[in-house]
């Protein structure tokens, strides 16, 4: 911001001066052209990176150390990515896919009936569990990752799928976030659904649940991020190979685990791959990755 | 809505049935844990069979009183572990909060174009993977990476990011003539929890600075749509009645955007101050707490003493203590927002807020 400070006392004599006459957009120029110069900048430092990710997973690892800057591999190679197959790469993908999956669908069903009961169905207790739900947001998930081990140690589930998806089956977040938007929504309608005799679940899932699509996209859309580039989870919940999924098994890869030297292709490539099913799903659904981080209130 | 009782009975039983899941999992894998853990921080549990079994000691506070009051190495780590966690906040934090608003007011003007693409391209490293990222800056950073190649096009040296273990402030003094072999004996003869004020006061380290660099550039895109989605709330006309009254833009930016945008600052910072305190995963993959032990945090440490060093008592307690300064951090956020912004929306805002950080571990997590 402060680059287009130079500008302002230069800009304030030159309005005054031709305000009358110009429109309003051409008072302005060098704030508007230091900016885009800034944001360039910054986009350039935002987007090198990833470029440099894309042409080094194509390098030969000497290629890569050599020429780190260098966004055309020479000579142009798919061994790093030949390589990944050797590390048992396609398995990892799979339990990534299996466990995100189950979690999401499990967490937008699980949230929303919860959110909905929250918001509409008068039972006793329903302030206690509300806030409960609130209070839980505010336990920091780094703290739980051994507490969480020991739990699923003792119910003897630890380093099975199980272990893996129920803990993150359901989220406080997502309650309070349904929550919120059930509020929003006129209570006519469903109203009307239970006078005409439909039972409360019915009620939900073919009147409520429809209205409420672009909150479940978002809550999905977060759900499947979320699950996809789970950590710390995956690292206290198993300890079998077969049970890695990306983020253990690239972990794995890049503390040598499984391989030594420096091996960027390969790190790189096995990183890029496990970043292109987010992006496309951020580039699909990006204005409700919007919303969600941004606009926060859904004002409709 | 009806009164009859057939409904409202209904209704008891479905609401309960409808929460059931919810309460189930997050007792289970929520309230347990924190229970069981804090059992085992007052334990001598080693990691074989059941903590809960009988011949499981109970020890009282010796765990915490061996971080806290040593001495001995495990207080000198826990300390150590404090200190480089403090320093990733103090600049991370700052770093963070105003490179986002930064941006946010760049992409805020009203005539520029391509708003989409620059929110697109900020945006974007918040949603990938940790790890992910945490790689290509391991590349980006190394000895023969990228930024070294930049440092050397223009003159420059570059050290070797993750081997380095000297302190940012020691590195500077260094710079400036000092000969930070041998530190004034002021600094090293006096010690507090098990370091020398020389090690309090180093600064975070060249690999620290390298992982506070990640985080920066990570997270300040989705802090950046937090105050471009604030920023939208600001009515034009009250800045185009400021312009016409002669205000230039710094004044306008001073006067009457920062005032409106405070309680967006303040969320930003708190979620920032509450996410870095929780650093695990670039920990994880790009250091392990190397190089000497000046990118150990908390998180890390708690992991390192349960899972590497099977010192399970150990680990819990760090966790506790490291909850203890969260939820402070948290409550402290919540009542001081309460006072200042009571609009529905923004609680709203923070649940959203508080699940995205939750996707993604360290600052955000």
């Amino acid at each position: 911001m402060t680059t287009t400070d130079p500008a302002a006392p230069a800009r304030r004599t030159n309005r005054r001066t031709a305000r009358p006459s110009l429109p309003p957009y051409r008072r302005k120029r060098w704030p508007l052209v230091l900016g885009y110069a800034a944001l360039i900048v910054v986009a350039a430092i935002y987007i090198y990176p990833f470029l440099i990710q894309i042409a080094t997973s194509f390098k030969t690892d000497p290629d890569s150390t050599a020429n780190p800057l260098s966004l055309i591999p020479h000579p142009f190679t798919t061994a790093g990515f030949r390589r990944l197959a050797e590390v048992d790469y396609g398995r990892w993908f799979l339990n990534t896919v299996f466990v995100s999956v189950c979690i999401t669908v499990a967490r937008v069903f699980f949230d929303s009936l919860a959110g909905y009961a929250l918001a509409r169905l008068q039972f006793r207790g329903r302030t206690v569990v509300f806030a409960s739900v609130i209070a839980v947001m505010a336990v920091p998930g780094v703290v739980l990752l051994i507490p969480k081990f020991l739990v699923l140690n003792t119910l003897g589930i630890y380093d099975t799928y199980t272990a893996m998806i129920v803990p993150l089956m359901v989220d406080a977040a997502g309650v309070f976030i349904m929550k919120q938007f059930f509020d929003s929504i006129p209570v006519s309608i469903e109203e009307a659904a239970r006078i005409d005799g439909a039972g409360v679940f019915r009620t939900f899932w073919s009147v409520v649940l429809p209205m409420a699509r672009p909150a479940l996209i978002t809550l999905t859309i977060l759900s499947f991020q979320g699950s996809w580039n789970e950590l710390p989870h995956m690292i206290v919940a198993r300890q079998s190979p077969e049970l890695n999924t990306l983020t253990t098994g690239v972990a794995s890869l890049v503390s040598g685990q499984l391989g030594s030297g420096n091996q960027y292709p390969l790190k790189l490539g096995a990183a890029l791959i496990m970043t292109i099913p987010v992006a496309v799903v951020f580039f699909v659904f990006q204005r409700y990755f919007v919303r969600g981080a941004g606009e926060g209130a859904v004002k409709g | 809505m009806s009164t009859r009782g057939g409904i409202r009975g209904r209704e008891h039983v479905a609401g309960w049935l409808f929460v059931a899941p919810v309460l189930v999992v997050l007792g289970l894998f929520l309230v347990a844990p924190i229970l069981m853990a804090l059992w085992v921080s007052v334990s001598d549990w080693t990691g074989q069979g059941s903590p809960l079994s009988s011949s499981v000691g109970f020890v009282g506070g010796r765990n915490y009183a061996r971080l806290l009051t040593g001495p001995g190495l495990t207080q000198a780590d826990f300390m150590t572990s404090i200190r480089n966690n403090f320093y990733f906040v103090l600049f991370t934090v700052p770093l963070q909060t105003v490179l986002a608003l930064g941006l946010a007011l760049v992409v805020n003007g009203r005539r520029l174009k391509g708003k989409g693409f620059f929110r697109t391209a900020y945006y974007f490293p918040s949603v990938t993977s940790s790890v992910a990222i945490s790689v290509v800056f391991l590349f980006l950073f190394s000895s023969s990476g990228v930024v070294n190649a930049l440092l050397s096009a223009v003159g420059l040296s570059g050290p070797q990011w993750f081997a380095d273990p000297r302190g940012l402030f020691q590195v500077i003094l260094g710079g400036l003539g000092m000969n930070t072999d041998t530190p004034p004996a002021l600094l090293t003869d006096h010690a507090f929890g098990g370091l020398t004020l020389w090690d309090w006061l180093a600064g975070p380290s060249v690999a620290m600075c390298a992982i506070i660099a990640l985080v920066v550039w990570t997270t300040a895109g989705t802090f950046m749509l937090m105050f471009l989605a604030a920023l939208q709330d600001v009515p034009v006309e009250i800045e185009e009645a400021a312009e016409m009254d002669g205000a230039n833009s710094w004044q306008r930016l001073r006067r009457i955007t920062i005032p409106m945008l405070r309680p967006t600052l303040f969320l930003v910072l708190t979620l920032g101050l509450i996410g870095t305190w929780q650093i695990f995963d670039q920990i994880y993959i790009m250091s392990q707490g190397s190089p000497g032990k000046t990118t150990l945090t908390p998180a890390f440490l708690s992991y390192q003493s349960s899972f590497v060093n099977q010192d399970w008592g150990q680990g819990a307690a760090i966790a506790f203590i490291l909850f203890v300064i969260i939820v402070v951090l948290t409550l402290l956020q919540r009542w001081l927002l309460r006072e200042r912004d009571g609009r529905s929306g923004l609680r709203y805002r923070i649940g959203i807020a508080l699940s995205l950080l939750g996707n993604r571990a360290g600052g955000a997590r």
